[in-house]
């Protein structure tokens, strides 16, 4: 709560001058029965026309005045609440944003997305609710309480003395409260992801004609989410009956003590009537305050699932990090037969992995002592069997996650001493199932990177994305839908193609990503690469050994170990793996 | 939302003439589902009211036995007084209670009940309405404005009714009282209604455009989520943000702006209010000083007017939320309305015992009506046999899947499965009868067990180990915290793509479908992979009819027949060895896989 009290900051004077309004606006609303009050009782006595018009003139400006101020209070509380809404999704989102991966994994996206959507609109909530009658109600119970201080000290106290029960009450229900609303937050998250899933799976759903299964599975679902709200709800409308109890406790205790009082003649019957007149104001007041304390301990557990996300600390910082020549300069030469090249050129490798280790949930290693360094210019080809972490390598080479030993350097710089800006512009990667947005092809491709259209264009042509694309009639500026359902799988990959090659990279990393492309333009795509992309150092998963065996290198993984490091040539000889898969797709051919 | 298909159909839904009243009535029938309960509360409620009412009235006889004298307090009665104000209060604060469980078990109820046909409407929905429909607001609708309906819904009904009571009452008292005194009301309630009335005119189209931006909002949200990896990889999350952004800001202005006539409904319709008590006190005064009315009658009326104004300001407030509840429930009632999958035709039967003949007649098909993809296409897959479709991406292969598991329908031409025209028989029972591995594999949170069995019926956990093993991924399995009972949590994460395309393939091997489907089944699937399930596969496809869509050209030479589809049509057919001794298109194809 504390943080969205901080983002209210810059709003502060707008604040305050709308709740000086409402301030106005209030006492108009209480002048207006005074003012009848005094024309009855006073005036009309008197057969004073003139001044029982003077009286309603007044009654007048001041509903005027109630109206106006009203309005414009009102509107100031929708300005503060929106601008501070506004700003807090902007900074959420921009911090989910720059989540590091296994972060966005911990979180999980639909418990992401309705922090972002459904968390911020409850906090909107709070901040106009609150606004509007948080002025009201404290006036009216200030005031109450100090007229009646004013009037019977001691009875005052009485009722008074009831306040320290009605703390305990809020405690109690907002200590259970946030609680519960945390939980419904919870269970929204499950009920969106349910919601989520069977929309992407919407075609095994129907083939399988699991349907009324997940129906039922929706069911559980949005049962959950119910008895959660149910359970919030029913825990914070004890609040209400439970005030309204207490203060006429209260006020019935006043009645007792004020009959010993009249009794022993300090006080008078007509104080006690009195009493009970603005004893009403103050049990409004307190409801009122009841009401925003229901939106605030909702709004509070909303914020605090808001700042989790805006306090996780920053993953992936930048660090300090000695460069690859220091950390070879430490170790044994024996080791550093890959590099020796390097050295004497003075030019360090452009990507290196220095002895990596990683592991995505701290227990079983995923790659373990990878070791391998590659010139610019040079293409990887990296081939293995399914899961044995040829998607992880790259994942930790574009430092989507930190290695847990060794280091992984680009022209010879640990890319943990990389800004992240710096780092990224190297790349152009297309990821396997990587995501198309709905916008034009152009805007895809361009991904918000200064690019212009030739360039897309260019790169486009080198992708063979440029045939189809030419076929449209809008060309660039066609509309993909969401996903870019509106492409078959082979278009989809070219675009993304195209993303990966309009930026100038360093570095073009592909995982897996001509799968949907057929060997011809498979082959042709690697063609345009080489020529246009020259100098460009390339890093290729494949599932096809005609896909990286003109590769410099290429890494052989197996479960997370590097079994074979060489040419195609090499492999064949060294690598009894790499033959295997070689001699199935190629049919023995060795140099067909 | 921005894609033009979308825009297009956003636009066509302004322009309908929106009908309030529709959209009321539906809201109503939801309410009417437990009038029950719609009572309960209102007994409840009236009866909390009146309790509440009668211990003031107790507190002043408590009051009036204290007296005046000191030392002659009646202290008996006072005691006895106040303990039937504690009785009173007490059962009019249970009361209370009582009403806010039953409102909020009703209301939850409503809200249960939309969210219920939502998602049967969902799932019904044919997959052309997803191809083309944004996830998150989709989910925005199922959320957000669920409960805004919902939020308004349950506390403005009750506060209607009690309000009409009250006005009902109050100004039954006036006329009694002083009917031409009245007649100040019938210059200001008319007016409070007409503002009421042309605020909420006014208040409705903003409260659509609010729930409108908020859904898009949530699109894009949604959007850039699922692809965080990517924002990542290209380092731009600033530019994202910015976008966002604009997004963010038209939702706010969207906010803001019903905020800002809304917020108007309150303070003018009191202002109506305030000013008929002006009239009521400056023309009461007058009358009375003609003689018309005594002063205690006149300050019982005030009074009166007092009560009789509160509950029609309060109505007001209420009506300009009804509004926002009203553009929400708009926005659920569009997408219950979307048109359904068409209904199976009338005495549609069910296939059963599928032999597996499969033929395609002059289908002509394209996803655009006017861009067609296929061109009258002709096929025919007996019985057992192999069927592969080959050719350059975007010439129609998963095209003609999506026709076969009726996705999509054919715009002409039939289709036929063991003679039967497949329109002829239920969708389920003819999706039931295939089974189908896609590229884009799909896993849903749950157990591994759970996901595996998805679909088939009632599987042991040693069938299902068998067909795991036969898949190749049962010892990456058995190598996860908890092996079988492992939950993959969103989109399977850190499972690679290849190991959940064999997660898929064990789930299709546990099917038993007489019909197979494989569109790029294996293509993340490294090809030692490949091999060592190949026996697995061919055991998989024994006997039954298969459709494979494969680009690895190796993994379909064994077919009976394979189809080179380009532009929409067959351009080439026949076994592998005859297609090489054409030496068109395939022999071409196949040739590039050794450059």
């Amino acid at each position: 709560m504390r943080k969205v009290i901080e983002y209210l900051k810059p709003q502060f004077a707008w604040m305050c001058f709308g709740i000086s309004i409402k301030f106005v606006g209030t006492i108009m609303d209480l002048v207006i029965p005074w003012i009848l009050a005094h024309l009855l009782d006073v005036v009309v006595p008197t057969e004073d026309h003139g001044a029982i018009f003077l009286w309603g003139g007044a009654m007048l400006l001041s509903a005027v005045l109630a109206l106006v101020t009203n309005i414009i209070a009102n509107r100031i509380a929708s300005l503060v609440a929106r601008d501070t809404v506004r700003s807090l999704r902007h900074d959420l989102f921009s911090k989910i944003c720059l989540l590091s991966c296994h972060q966005t994994d911990e979180f999980t996206i639909p418990s992401l997305e309705s922090r972002m959507t459904s968390d911020t609109y409850n906090i909107h909530q709070m901040l106009n609710m609150m606004q509007r009658m948080g002025v009201r109600a404290p006036i009216l119970l200030l005031g109450g309480i100090g007229i009646t201080l004013m009037m019977e000290p001691v009875l005052t106290l009485t009722l008074i003395g009831t306040l320290p029960l009605l703390a305990l009450v809020v405690w109690w229900v907002s200590k259970k409260g946030i609680p519960l609303y945390t939980k419904l937050q919870q269970s929204i998250d499950r009920m969106v992801r349910t919601v989520r899933e069977n929309i992407t799976g919407i075609r095994v759903i129907k083939a399988l004609s699991k349907t009324e299964y997940e129906k039922k599975r929706f069911d559980d679902a949005n049962q959950n989410v119910v008895a959660c709200e149910k359970k919030a709800g029913i825990t914070m409308a004890l609040t209400n009956p439970a005030m309204n109890l207490l203060l006429n406790i209260g006020l019935t205790l006043v009645i007792l003590v004020g009959a010993y009082r009249v009794n022993a003649g300090v006080t008078q019957p007509g104080t006690i009537i009195a009493f009970l007149t603005y004893f009403t104001i103050i049990l409004n007041a307190l409801m009122a305050i009841t009401r925003i304390f229901v939106m605030y301990s909702k709004g509070s557990a909303s914020a605090q699932r808001i700042c989790a996300v805006l306090d996780a600390p920053v993953d992936l910082k930048v660090i300090e990090k000695e460069p690859l020549k220091e950390v070879l300069k430490e170790t044994e030469t024996t080791d550093n037969r890959l590099f020796y090249g390097v050295q004497e050129q003075e030019k360090p490798p452009h990507i290196c992995f220095y002895h990596v280790n990683f592991s995505y949930y701290k227990k079983k290693e995923n790659v373990s002592d990878i070791h391998f360094a590659i010139r610019r210019g040079e293409t990887l080809g990296i081939i293995g069997a399914t899961g044995s972490g040829k998607s992880t390598i790259i994942r930790l080479l574009m430092r989507l996650y930190d290695v847990d030993c060794g280091g992984v350097y680009i022209d010879g710089k640990d890319v943990r001493a990389m800004e992240p800006d710096e780092l990224h512009r190297k790349f152009g990667v297309v990821f396997q199932n990587d995501i198309l947005f709905a916008d034009t092809i152009y805007e895809n491709i361009a991904f918000g990177r200064d690019i212009s259209k030739e360039e897309a264009a260019r790169a486009a042509r080198c992708a063979q994305a440029g045939e189809f694309i030419d076929a449209l009639s809008d060309g660039l500026d066609h509309m993909l839908t969401a996903k870019g359902t509106n492409l078959s799988g082979g278009q989809k990959q070219r675009v993304l193609l195209a993303r990966a090659l309009a930026g100038k990279p360093e570095i073009i990393v592909l995982d897996d990503s001509s799968s949907a492309l057929d060997y011809k333009t498979d082959s042709l795509l690697r063609q345009a690469i080489r020529e246009e992309y020259h100098g460009v150092t390339t890093v290729i998963i494949a599932q096809r050994v005609s896909s990286i065996r003109h590769a410099d290198h290429i890494l052989v993984l197996e479960a997370g170990q590097e079994i074979g490091y060489g040419t195609h040539e090499e492999l064949i000889r060294t690598c009894e793996v790499y033959r295997q898969i070689s001699h199935s797709q190629m049919g023995g051919g060795q140099d067909a | 939302m921005r894609s033009p298909g979308m825009g297009m159909h956003s636009q066509r839904v302004q322009e309908k003439p929106k009908d309030r009243k529709k959209v009321l009535l539906r809201l109503g029938k939801y309410l009417l589902e437990h009038k029950w309960l719609v009572l309960l509360a209102l007994i409840l409620t009236t009866a909390s009211n009146f309790l509440a009412l009668v211990g003031p009235a107790l507190a002043g006889k408590a009051v009036d036995a204290i007296g005046t004298q000191a030392g002659g307090v009646d202290f008996p009665t006072v005691f006895r007084y106040c303990f039937f104000m504690l009785v009173f209060y007490a059962a009019s604060s249970f009361m209370a209670y009582l009403l806010s469980i039953v409102m909020i078990h009703f209301s939850q109820k409503i809200v249960y009940q939309m969210r219920k046909d939502i998602f049967h409407k969902l799932a019904e929905l044919p997959v052309r309405f997803f191809d083309g429909h944004a996830i998150g607001d989709i989910i925005s609708r199922i959320s957000y404005d669920v409960d805004t309906v919902n939020a308004s819904l349950s506390n403005d009904l009750l506060q209607i009714c009690t309000s009409a009571i009250t006005v009902v009452g109050s100004l039954t008292m006036m006329i009694f009282i002083s009917p031409v005194l009245v007649l100040v009301f019938a210059v200001t309630v008319p007016a409070s209604i007409f503002l009421t009335k042309y605020m909420t005119g006014k208040v409705r189209p903003l409260f659509r455009k609010r729930s409108g931006k908020l859904g898009e909002l949530n699109g894009y949200v949604e959007e850039i989520l699922t692809g965080h990896r990517t924002t990542k990889a290209y380092h731009r999350e600033e530019v994202m943000t910015n976008r966002f952004e604009e997004r963010n800001q038209d939702a706010a202005k969207a906010y803001y702006e019903a905020d800002y006539y809304g917020s108007m409904v309150g303070p003018s319709v009191n202002f109506i209010n305030n000013l008929s008590l002006v009239f009521v006190s400056v023309f009461g005064a007058l009358l009375y000083l003609a003689g018309g009315i005594s002063l205690g009658n006149l300050s019982s009326f005030v009074l009166y007017s007092r009560k009789f104004s509160g509950p029609i300001n309060e109505m007001a407030n209420i009506l300009s939320e009804l509004q926002s509840a009203c553009a929400a429930a708009e926005r659920v009632f569009r997408l219950i309305d979307e048109e359904p999958e068409p209904a199976d035709s009338l005495g549609a039967k069910e296939l059963c015992d599928v032999r597996g003949d499969v033929e395609m007649r002059h289908v002509v098909f394209g996803y655009d009506p006017d861009k067609i993809i296929l061109h009258g296409l002709n096929l025919s897959a007996p019985k057992g046999k192999l069927i592969a479709i080959v050719g350059p991406t975007g010439a129609g292969k998963t095209t003609i899947v999506n026709l076969l598991m009726r996705f999509y329908d054919p715009k002409s031409g039939e289709i036929l499965v063991d003679q039967n025209e497949i329109r002829s028989v239920t969708r389920s029972s003819l999706r039931r009868s295939f089974a189908m591995v896609l590229q884009d594999t799909w896993l849903f949170h749950g157990t591994i067990f759970e996901n595996l069995t998805y679909g088939s019926k009632e599987t042991s956990l040693e069938e299902v180990v068998r067909a795991a093993r036969a898949a190749n991924i049962h010892d990456y399995i058995m190598s996860l915290p908890n092996q079988y009972d492992t939950v993959l949590d969103e989109n399977g994460m850190n499972i690679s793509q290849g190991q959940k395309q064999l997660l898929t393939i064990a789930r299709a091997m546990l099917l038993h479908a007489n019909m197979l489907i494989l569109d790029e089944a294996t293509s993340n699937v490294d090809t030692r992979t490949e091999q060592q399930i190949q026996a697995a596969m061919q055991d998989l496809m024994q006997g039954k009819t298969c459709f494979v869509i494969a680009h690895r050209l190796s993994t379909i030479q064994n077919a009976d027949e394979i189809l080179v589809v380009m532009g929409g049509e067959i351009i080439e057919r026949g076994t592998h060895e005859q297609l090489l001794l054409q030496n068109g298109k395939y022999a071409e194809l196949y040739r590039s896989q050794f450059h």
